[in-house]
């Protein structure tokens, strides 16, 4: 999708570029309507109802009822309007950052304890197609 | 005239305001966060500003996709406190200085920095923040705030480098105010984090501490960073260190460190802080 970027090798990261601030307009913009109370009460009322008042594509509507925060990035989210919709469901970053990376809230939470994802073998999209696609996860197995 | 005193950077992660809250500050995984500004505390404390010039990120609250300002300075007799979807924080509202801040972007603009002035407009956690780690929890701030928001949301934010020549630009216009002020600015956000994606949770140390050792010592050297690099090593969100050189820039360039303090992690992030002072 459009031009290349020198961010692109960057692996398990989307950079919210304008492009994708264009792809993702509806659907952030859902998502910043939910900063009101009587909106978060409406959109939990009838989810799918409060969805449908907005021009978002149905794979973006069905992202947002799955809560499937991968997907919706893919398909134009930003993670600060997201932000909006998992706080109206009482999570956290935290919380979302562990869904993101396929981990369990308690692994996630060790792995930041023990001083977070190291950023060797994190820095390149070849250094994750070595591994299968795989993130490093932890400091020991970084420098394996 | 008006003066300043010296300089803050510290991060401003929201899980910060909430543990504080909620009460939770004095929770082990969280009083290692606090105590390390127990000193900032008192130093703000004796500096006294009459008006801190915060420079943050909006996170999505009063920008949204409509209109997204590079740079903007809020001229506002006050401030709200932003709904970020879970009720506003239960802390004082912020009250401006509409008049040092029209001096201020009347100055910049003239100095070629294109800053957008805003005359409403809620403050969200990327101000708060910063304000409660300092200030702890009064009635009401005891200082006037002017919020300098910056885009670091939509892809690109500003180079470090015309951060770096803002911060000089913003020290010119704060100087030439004839009201005797003392002003300290604050730049906010960072260190190394990553929110989103399969690659969430990147922290990388061995980059910050370098960061934070160059800040005192060489802000040029920091100002030649590329987005690329800060994207790779620092995490998709790590970016926003950008907004620490427009503090460094109101700085003199000889500066001393009264303060530092590097924690991992706080929620999903580095914390990094540092008080600096002109010398003179």
């Amino acid at each position: 999708m459009g031009s290349p970027h020198d961010y692109d090798d960057i692996p398990g990261t989307t950079v919210f570029d304008a492009q994708r601030a264009r792809q993702g307009y509806h659907l952030n913009m859902f998502c910043m309507s939910l900063m009101k109370a009587e909106n978060r009460a409406a959109f939990k009322a009838n989810e799918r109802a409060y969805l449908d008042g907005w021009p978002m594509t149905e794979q973006q509507k069905q992202a947002v009822l799955a809560r499937d925060w991968n997907r919706m990035i893919a398909l134009g989210g930003n993670i600060y309007f997201l932000a909006k919709l998992f706080f109206s469901d009482q999570k956290s970053f935290q919380y979302v950052a562990a869904i993101m990376t396929g981990k369990t809230q308690e692994e996630y939470a060790q792995m930041m304890l023990q001083g977070g994802r190291p950023v060797r073998g994190n820095r390149y999209r070849r250094e994750w197609a070595k591994k299968g696609g795989k993130a490093s996860k932890t400091r020991a197995d970084s420098h394996g | 005239m008006a003066r300043i005193i010296g300089g803050v950077t510290t991060s401003h992660v929201p899980a910060i305001g909430a543990a504080l809250d909620n009460g939770k500050s004095g929770e082990p995984y969280w009083k290692k966060v606090f105590d390390g500004y127990e000193f900032s505390k008192q130093w703000i404390r004796k500096a006294k500003p009459d008006v801190i010039l915060l420079v943050y990120n909006d996170h999505a609250s009063a920008f949204s996709l409509d209109i997204i300002p590079t740079f903007a300075l809020g001229c506002a007799a006050e401030f709200p406190i932003a709904d970020e979807g879970w009720g506003p924080r239960p802390v004082p509202k912020v009250i401006g200085h509409p008049e040092l801040a029209a001096h201020i972007a009347q100055s910049v603009i003239l100095d070629e920095f294109d800053l957008t002035i805003v005359n409403k407009m809620d403050v969200d956690h990327g101000l708060t923040v910063p304000l409660s780690l300092m200030y702890g929890q009064p009635k009401e701030w005891p200082c006037k705030v002017i919020p300098l928001p910056v885009n670091v949301v939509v892809y690109p934010p500003p180079t470090a480098h015309r951060c770096y020549q803002l911060g000089k630009a913003l020290r010119k216009a704060i100087r030439s105010y004839p009201e005797n002020l003392r002003v300290v600015v604050f730049g906010t956000g960072g260190m190394s984090h990553q929110l989103q994606g399969p690659r969430a949770g990147l922290i990388n140390s061995e980059y910050d501490r370098k960061f934070l050792e160059l800040m005192t010592k060489s802000p040029n050297k920091l100002a030649r960073i590329t987005h690329l690099e800060l994207l790779r090593e620092t995490g998709s969100e790590g970016i926003e260190l950008v907004m620490w050189l427009i503090m460094r820039g109101t700085l003199d360039a000889k500066v001393r460190e009264v303060h530092r303090f590097y924690h991992v992690p706080a929620s999903n992030t580095a914390v990094g802080h540092l008080i600096l002072e002109n010398l003179k």
